[in-house]
């Protein structure tokens, strides 16, 4: 062991202090858990802050009924090795409204499948506590974020009206209905992310690597024909591409890059040399300037 | 592509390559800093050229940067790096950064987190706060306008949150003609103020973020005079981690770790020292000793652990050890207090008022505690010391701090996480302030409680009755001294011992020396409810009629005695009645504005939220509510 803990060693530190501040503090947490690759990262920090024991909280996904087949597949194989409980939350009547991401647009679609869903089982199961996999580093607007993010009764972000934040003091305190956001990897970039999952040997959905996957072209980006629903224009077929996926969300929201990264390390290196952010990939956050300051005051992650 | 690390990784031909670049990336360090400077010394436009030179601007936000400038840019031509920076849309608008934000790069050597902080007057917490976390501040000057006052603010804000490292980047060079004199006058000017912060290290660099020049490309042209480092390089090379290893070891328990019967772990982050397994330590603050048996790991017991790591660790003994406690070496134990010494960093509009109780948190122990004496505030313009009654937003001030129990700490200089603390208002849950712990206060230790024979339930039996106080609170004129004289006719009666203590006659005598203004409404409440608290030691039962206007105050008051001897009794009037009734003329003197500060005319009131009892005192006669307090109390078994 050195002397000087290395920048991984540190967020790491930072994130097992986070992950049992929240055990500690509130009576009902959850872990946000949208099984990206911070997602993955953020279960292991769970696991590692806890050992021996399992993490004292179950998992909520957000589901969309959008997601990828294979991150559902991922997501009850993890939970179940882990030995986690996992609530399984979707807007029951935006399904009925018959929302959906082609004919309501990404924004309408975002708001009441992810956002609206959010609410309802934040509410629904009385979570005091929702640690949520949020970096500074993807956005403007989450620069300013705080590690223990304060929400109204209404599950609404005020940014002028934060609770200053110092060392790592972070309060806690909330009345009856008021809830706290806890982000324990606020201070890691996408970088540190990949770097620490090959440190530390984390699995992730094999959608990050590159693979033949069918496609087809919308508005300049590749999407995913992942099952039967999307909508296909007279006499189009899809393209096999060798395509892997930056990000991982709603599939037809969730754009795929043609690449030969097939390894962690490629990935990894792809990344370093690549100059395209990663939200890029991300429809919803080109909806209008400033867009994801909005869905965040709104209640979105 | 600049960067010689990028093209090496870009030129892997093997996994192998990749590989071992990746082995040499993870074992980079990290340099926390942040950066302060005056609303136009372009401390926006240095932590772009940053991001934008060390690469970390892609291309889709280089686009969207391009797009921005061209809407709410300042610069002319070009793109405007500021834009990067300034995060959200509404002080985007304005021209100006509001709050602290976090930014992120790194070089071939080290990755860097830097906490841009603003710069108008008025936002001494955002700077505080960005610090508290820093390593090194870079502090910008205006090469066109010399040290101003907000540099000395901000290099002695640093100083106060335990920066050791100061780099004076003189900005703007590029506006000066990169005049070597100009330069050279700045720095002699801040290291004359600077010698008195004591700062490890002081760097001062001429620079432009606009150009580019002496940030992380050296300008060998605009200063061939200059031969000291560049800003990226004077960053690479701060020594920040000052030894916290070398400290005496110390982990405040953060959680327990009981997942069955046979495993206890105690889990924390280390904020001083070295752990290793055998090694003998000390419970503060019950004071019991034992070895560490384990350093439990996911991926399998460690060695040895140092500070900054967060670990769970398993002791030899079976003692009994709880969220709030330390772990501390033997030799060397965390000292405990319940009183100290500390610089506060006042962070709301709410004012600090002292005896007010606030809660105090510490690592992870929480505490009850009040701001007994303000010593002084420091001026944060001029250092000089000033006399103050109360702290306001922004302030600076140095006090005394009681709590209502003993606590763990260690100086904050010498230990910065383990003499820091946070205040939390119990009302509004807003952090409201924060603190650094100068030292103890041996008062605390030295002043013990004398053993009494003759004890409360003593008392209480001799008199065959319970002690309780019933608080009345309410408007003036609102009836409070009316039903409670009615209330203690009916218990003496009874058979009852009381006692009633009156605001207005309370301050002919034992409050003569208190005004009207807010804290001295604080203190004259806690006198009382101290008073109270006596007299149920005592075994009296205590009638308290007084507006009491603060829920703080009146939660100070129920918490000096047992829960189940407290009742607060709202008399409830609108104002407008209290007002009609007037019956000592005190309102119409206020609305005339003979009397300030009165309670419901330009002096607040909080109405109490849960009171044991309300009495609806608007139109029902005294003796009715007298009855109502009557009944209560049977009905809580207070009286038979």
């Amino acid at each position: 062991m050195s002397e000087r803990l290395t920048h991984l060693r540190r967020l790491e530190a930072e994130g097992l202090h986070i992950m049992r501040e929240v055990a500690a503090c509130f009576e009902r947490p959850v872990l946000m858990y949208s099984i990206g690759k911070d997602s993955s990262v953020l279960l292991h920090l769970a696991q590692k802050a806890f050992y021996p024991a399992p993490p004292p909280f179950p998992l909520l996904h957000i589901d969309t009924t959008w997601k990828f087949k294979e991150m559902i597949q991922f997501r009850d194989r993890r939970a179940a090795e882990i030995g986690m409980d996992l609530i399984v939350h979707t807007n029951q009547e935006g399904l009925r409204q018959g929302v959906n991401p082609f004919a309501s647009g990404s924004a309408v679609h975002t708001d009441v499948m992810k956002t609206q869903a959010l609410k309802q089982a934040l509410d629904m199961y009385r979570f005091d506590a929702a640690i949520g996999g949020a970096r500074r580093d993807e956005e403007k607007s989450r620069a300013k974020e705080r590690v223990f993010s304060f929400r109204s009764s209404a599950h609404r972000w005020d940014p002028k009206n934060q609770r200053p934040e110092l060392w790592n003091l972070y309060n806690t305190r909330i009345s009856k209905g008021e809830s706290i956001r806890a982000f324990p990897i606020s201070n890691w970039t996408e970088l540190d992310i990949w770097q620490y999952i090959h440190l530390e040997g984390i699995e992730i959905p094999s959608l990050y690597f590159a693979k033949e996957r069918p496609v087809v072209a919308r508005e300049g980006q590749l999407i995913m024909v992942d099952d039967d629903r999307i909508p296909m224009a007279p006499g189009e077929q899809p393209m096999m591409k060798t395509v892997r996926f930056r990000t991982l969300g709603c599939y037809p929201l969730t754009a795929a890059i043609e690449s030969e990264a097939k390894t962690l390390p490629e990935i990894i290196r792809e990344t370093l040399v690549t100059r395209t952010s990663e939200r890029q990939g991300r429809i919803i956050d080109h909806d209008q300037a400033g867009s994801m300051e909005k869905k965040k005051q709104e209640g979105y992650f | 592509m600049a960067d010689p690390a990028l093209q090496a990784i870009a030129d892997a031909e093997t996994q192998e390559e990749i590989e071992r670049f990746l082995v040499e990336q993870e074992r980079k360090d990290l340099l926390r800093f942040i950066t302060c400077g005056s609303v136009d010394d372009g401390k926006s436009t240095l932590i772009g050229r940053l991001l934008f030179d060390s690469k970390l601007i892609f291309e889709d936000q280089l686009s969207a940067l391009e797009r921005d400038s061209k809407s709410a840019g300042t610069v002319r031509d070009g793109i405007d790096l500021a834009l990067l920076v300034d995060g959200l849309q509404a002080e985007r608008e304005q021209g100006i950064t509001i709050d602290v934000a976090y930014r992120f790069f790194a070089t071939d050597k080290r990755k860097f987190i830097v906490a841009d902080t603003p710069g108008h007057e008025q936002y001494t917490r955002n700077m505080a706060t960005g610090a508290s976390t820093a390593d090194a501040a870079v502090i910008l000057i205006d090469a066109r306008k010399g040290v101003l006052t907000q540099t000395r603010r901000h290099s002695f804000i640093a100083h106060l949150m335990g920066i050791r490292h100061v780099v004076l980047a003189v900005n703007k060079m590029d506006l000066v003609g990169f005049d070597r004199a100009i330069f050279e006058e700045i720095v002699a000017d801040y290291r004359a103020f600077a010698e008195a912060l004591d700062f490890e290290t002081v760097t001062a660099i001429p620079l432009s973020a606009l150009t580019g020049d002496n940030v992380l490309r050296r300008a060998a042209e605009a200063t061939p005079w200059y031969d000291g480092p560049t800003l990226i390089e004077a960053l690479e090379g701060i020594d920040a981690a000052r030894d916290w290893s070398a400290l005496p070891f110390r982990l405040p328990v953060q959680y327990v770790n009981r997942p069955d019967l046979n495993f206890r772990g105690f889990c924390g982050t280390i904020t001083g020292g070295r752990v290793r397994p055998g090694d003998a330590v000390v419970v503060t603050p019950s004071g019991k000793a034992t070895r560490i048996a384990r350093i439990v790991d996911f991926h399998g017991d460690l060695d040895e652990a140092v500070a900054g790591q967060s670990v769970t660790l398993t002791l030899e003994d079976e003692i009994d050890v709880s969220r709030g406690d330390v772990i501390a070496a033997e030799a060397a134990p965390a000292q405990v207090t319940d009183q100290f010494a500390a610089h506060i960093i006042w962070m709301a509009e709410a004012e600090m008022l002292p005896e007010r109780q606030y809660l105090f948190k510490f690592g992870s122990q929480t505490a009850n505690g009040a701001v007994t004496e303000l010593k002084h505030q420091v001026n944060v313009n001029t250092l000089e010391h000033g006399s103050a009654k109360t702290a306001t937003l922004n302030d600076v001030v140095f006090c005394n701090v009681a709590l209502d129990r003993p606590i763990a700490y260690d100086p904050y200089r010498e230990n910065r996480e383990a003499g820091a603390f946070i205040i939390i208002d119990r009302y509004s849950n807003q952090t409201v302030g924060a603190g650094m712990i100068a030292f103890g206060l041996r008062r605390a230790t030295n002043l013990q409680w004398q053993a009494l024979d003759v004890d409360k339930p003593t008392r209480a039996a001799a008199k065959g009755q319970k002690p309780a106080v019933l608080w009345f609170t309410g408007l003036s004129g609102a009836g409070k001294s009316t039903v409670a004289n009615l209330v203690e006719r009916k218990l003496t009666r009874l058979g009852r011992h009381t006692y009633t203590l009156d605001g207005d006659n309370v301050r002919h005598g034992l409050n003569r020396d208190l005004g009207f203004t807010d804290v001295d409404r604080v203190e004259n409440i806690r006198r009382v409810g101290e008073v109270a608290k006596l007299f149920v030691d005592a075994g009296l039962i205590v009638l308290v009629s007084f507006i009491s206007p603060f829920r703080s105050e009146r939660a100070m008051a129920r918490e000096l005695v047992e829960e189940d001897e407290f009742v607060e009794i709202f008399v409830d009037a609108p104002l407008a009645v209290c007002e009609r009734r007037d019956p000592k003329g005190l309102y119409a003197k206020a609305r005339a504005g003979a009397i300030k500060n009165f309670t419901g005319v330009d002096s607040p009131y909080e109405p109490p939220e849960t009171p044991e009892l309300r009495l609806a005192a608007g139109d029902r006669p005294a003796e009715d509510l007298a009855e109502d307090v009557v009944a209560y109390l049977r009905a809580r078994g207070l009286i038979d």
